[in-house]
């Protein structure tokens, strides 16, 4: 190791989670198919018949099956992984609490989709919103390289002795899932030492050791075992730092719980997830040519989220945008703000804040709408004024 | 039995202790009680297959009596009991009559 051995090559973020999926060979996964996601399974399926992967491959009749098998092949002993997008993240609902509660290390790919009705398959992120907090850890990806590079890093964190925990991989829905990006592919030797052979923790088919998964935990118990869980997802960031450092070793690419755009000396501040970061990006560069103190902080450890470290690199701002690609609906804020709203709550001093909510069922963000948003910022840092707390931006009236 | 605070749970409630099951007693669930008339029992042993705990104690191949310890008082062994002649070999009382 220590030696970068990738491929240039121009493939959709499924494509790349495919190939991620194919390297790592996992020994189960079920699936069933689900606009944007399908094409990840409809790959990586075609990899399995070719022999270039020796997954057991479950194909079931409902999302709702497929959580169902990967929690009893994960419970089994095997290292599982599967995909789907909205109403098919719905569908898994209940299974995905099974699957946190129970500490399966069991790998998803979510392929971000606005959830119906009305029905919609294009980009937004209101499907992973609605299972933040359903006890999974939940990565999320810029473009095809973060998904891929995600994907690959997710193995070694959610199989981690000190945190066996399920993970989500989010990507967004036909921006990324279906356009084709250059990026580059490790090498399969390189992926299969990173993530090395998969460790059983009380696997079901260790007949000398008979278990039983899924007790009754009634009042006397199930608080405690909440506590514990609220305790393991605590050890998770450094989990994932420390997997970021190794993945450096053998990609050159650097990642960490978040990504920050030259906002150390920044004065004002966009936060914004997933691929719309990459739009703001270059208005953040605009403005900085005209003289404007702007940054932008991207979060990628989104569950369990780094409330004191996102808190400490958004302290010394004067405002704050929060653009938001799902609503959270009852008159409050988008549900990423009301996570950076969290992360000052304990500081004195802290920056004026304001929410957008943009792009839902795949409506285009425009650079536009971020230099708008940015120059919105300018004046209520120079004003102190915040005329508008909450706004859909990109909506006709 | 002391209670376990959290930093000493098994992760993800695994039970690791075959026939822990003995240590759960669900006999204060019961709100009718099966009674046993041993007059009428054929010795069938459907009541033993159709309990969902293990209330029902046998020896030697022969049914027992209850115990009560495990029986959550569902009911299902009278619902299944054939009885003889039609008369069954096991009834519901209410609990606390
Ligand atoms: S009442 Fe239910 S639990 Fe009790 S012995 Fe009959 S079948 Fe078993
Ligand atoms: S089911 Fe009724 S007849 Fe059969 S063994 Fe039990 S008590 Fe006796």
């Amino acid at each position: 190791m220590g030696q970068k051995s990738g491929k240039i090559v121009a493939v959709t973020g499924n494509e790349a989670v495919a190939e991620a999926l194919r390297q790592v060979n996992p020994d189960v996964s079920a699936a069933y198919p689900i606009t944007p996601a399908t094409e990840i399974m409809q790959r990586f399926t075609a990899f399995v018949s070719n022999g270039k992967a020796k997954t057991e491959m479950i194909l079931v009749e409902s999302e709702h099956s497929a959580m169902s098998a990967c929690i009893g092949a994960s419970a089994a002993g095997g290292r599982v992984a599967t995909s789907t997008s909205a109403q098919g993240l719905a569908l898994m609902w209940e299974e995905l609490f099974i699957a946190s509660g129970t500490r399966l290390p069991i790998i998803l790919a979510l392929v971000n989709r606005a959830m119906s009705a009305p029905l919609n398959i294009h980009g937004d992120h209101s499907d992973g919103m609605g299972a933040r907090d359903c006890g999974w850890i939940q990565l999320w990806s810029e473009n095809a390289q973060e998904a891929y590079d995600n994907m690959i890093q997710s193995f070694r964190i959610a199989e981690h002795m000190d945190l066996r925990l399920p993970a989500m991989v989010c990507m967004d829905g036909f921006i990324i899932s279906h356009s084709i990006e250059r990026m580059e592919y490790l090498d399969d030797e390189a992926v299969k030492s990173f993530v090395g052979e998969f460790k059983t923790v009380n696997p079901l088919l260790d007949i000398e050791h008979p278990v039983s998964y899924g007790p009754l935990i009634l009042t006397d118990y199930y608080m405690e075992y909440r506590r514990a869980h609220a305790e393991v997802m605590s050890k998770v960031k450094n989990v994932v730092l420390d997997v970021a450092k190794d993945f450096e070793k053998i990609s050159g690419r650097q990642y960490g719980l978040f990504e920050t755009y030259r906002l150390d000396d920044a004065e004002i501040g966009i936060v914004i997830l997933n691929s719309a970061a990459g739009t703001t990006k270059d208005a953040v560069d605009a403005f900085r040519e005209k003289g404007i103190k702007v940054g932008l902080l991207k979060p990628r450890l989104f569950r369990p989220f780094p409330y004191e470290e996102v808190g400490e690199a958004l302290k010394h701002l004067k405002a704050i945008c929060v653009l938001d690609r799902a609503d959270a609906f009852g008159g409050s804020y988008g549900p990423l703000f009301m996570d950076i709203a969290a992360t000052l709550f304990p500081y004195k001093e802290k920056p004026l804040m304001m929410n957008k909510i943009y792009g839902l069922g795949g409506r285009d963000y425009l650079p536009e709408h971020a230099e708008n948003a940015i120059a919105e910022l300018a004046e209520v840092a120079k004003t102190g004024q915040i005329k508008t707390f909450k706004e859909y931006i990109g909506v006709r009236e | 039995m002391k209670l376990k605070g959290w930093k000493e749970l098994k992760p993800g409630a695994v039970v690791t202790e075959p026939g822990s099951a003995l240590k759960f007693k669900t006999g204060s669930w019961r709100a009718f009680k099966p009674k046993w008339i041993e007059e009428n029992c054929i010795q069938c042993m459907f009541c033993w297959a159709y309990c969902p705990d293990m209330a029902i104690t046998v020896k030697d191949g022969k049914r027992g009596d209850f115990d009560y310890d495990y029986c959550k008082g569902c009911g299902i062994c009278a619902l299944e009991c054939p009885g003889k002649k039609g008369n069954k070999a096991i009834v519901m009382e209410e609990e606390g009559r």
